[in-house]
């Protein structure tokens, strides 16, 4: 007997609070992408435990899906680091306050 | 106690998955240095694929490895060496003041409210799937062929959509590269004044 669905939610739930807490913590970008890679994984974790809960595969090919997006979010948000590391020689969020009003 | 009610290899794969995903997660954002921030990552990686082995999703714990660990991880730590900041962050200062306290009291807000919800809430309905028409999911190969099946006939319209994401992704990365590129070559040809108050914002930090 496997154990319960609701132990599989609740780690989910821990691994995005920690992803978030790091995202509104850490001010170096790469280390805020890796956290929000953490809560991709949390929200996959979730959809995986509610595939099996519901016998329902659909829920797998959700998070098929979302590691496709993930991919991509990466490659285009690295890009994006590159890019102003190029201009600022710095990778910290702090930094990038042209915008201020 | 609760081995027994639940068997002992059951439990002991998911001490085993929560240990690594929890301590992997407190890795990255505990440590200062970017390169053990995305070890650490892997090791939260390998904890979820084990979770996903032992929720009958083999193929998805396969791809968890093979394009989070090996592919994502990897242009991760690509990054970190090709720009040289695998220096330390400098975690001790805290320019907002009560920054981590607010963020900390939010995570934990969040957490709470997530297992309220699923506490409080009746998510088994009882409802049978569409894609597989109630059939329970199967373990290794027949996952594979079941998953298969769901993303070619049911998904195949997103499936499609995501071939176009991963396309317009490359150019968008490799335009993000090259436009870079030229902007610098005119900026050392021609030096245009517009870049100097940003330099000097730089020297004065």
């Amino acid at each position: 007997m496997n154990v319960p669905a609701a132990w599989y939610l609740v780690l989910g739930a821990v691994l995005f609070g920690i992803g978030a807490f790091g995202v509104l913590t850490r001010r170096s970008a790469l280390i805020m992408f890796m956290c929000i890679e953490l809560m991709l994984n949390a929200v996959t974790l979730t959809f995986v435990t509610f595939a099996r809960t519901l016998s329902d595969v659909g829920g797998q090919a959700t998070v098929f899906f979302i590691m496709v997006v993930a991919a991509a979010e990466v490659t285009v948000g690295l890009g994006i680091v590159v890019a102003i590391f190029r201009r600022r020689a710095s990778t910290s969020v702090d930094e990038l306050s042209e915008m201020k009003g | 106690m609760i081995a027994i009610a639940y068997g002992w290899p059951d439990v002991l794969v998911f001490a085993t998955a929560a240990l690594l995903i929890v301590v992997g997660a407190l890795g990255v954002i505990a440590t200062r240095h970017p390169v053990h921030a995305a070890l650490s990552l892997i090791m939260t990686l390998f904890g979820v694929a084990v979770a996903f082995v032992a929720q009958s999703a083999d193929f998805l714990a396969a791809v968890e490895i093979i394009v989070y660990a090996g592919a994502i991880v990897v242009l991760f730590l690509f990054v970190i060496m090709f720009l040289g900041v695998d220096r330390d962050e400098g975690t001790r200062i805290e320019p907002l003041v009560g920054q981590r306290t607010l963020a900390a009291l939010g995570a934990v807000i969040t957490v709470a409210g997530l297992i309220t919800l699923m506490a409080r809430s009746h998510w088994v309905t009882g409802a049978t799937s569409v894609s597989t028409a109630g059939v329970p999911l199967a373990h290794g190969s027949g996952n594979v062929r079941q998953l298969g099946t769901a993303v070619f006939t049911t998904y195949l319209f997103a499936f499609e959509a995501t071939a176009a994401l991963l396309i317009i992704a490359v150019v968008g990365a490799v335009v993000l590269a090259r436009r870079e590129q030229r902007r610098d070559a005119e900026d050392e040809a021609t030096s245009s004044p517009s870049d100097a108050p940003t330099d000097l914002e730089g020297s004065e930090r």
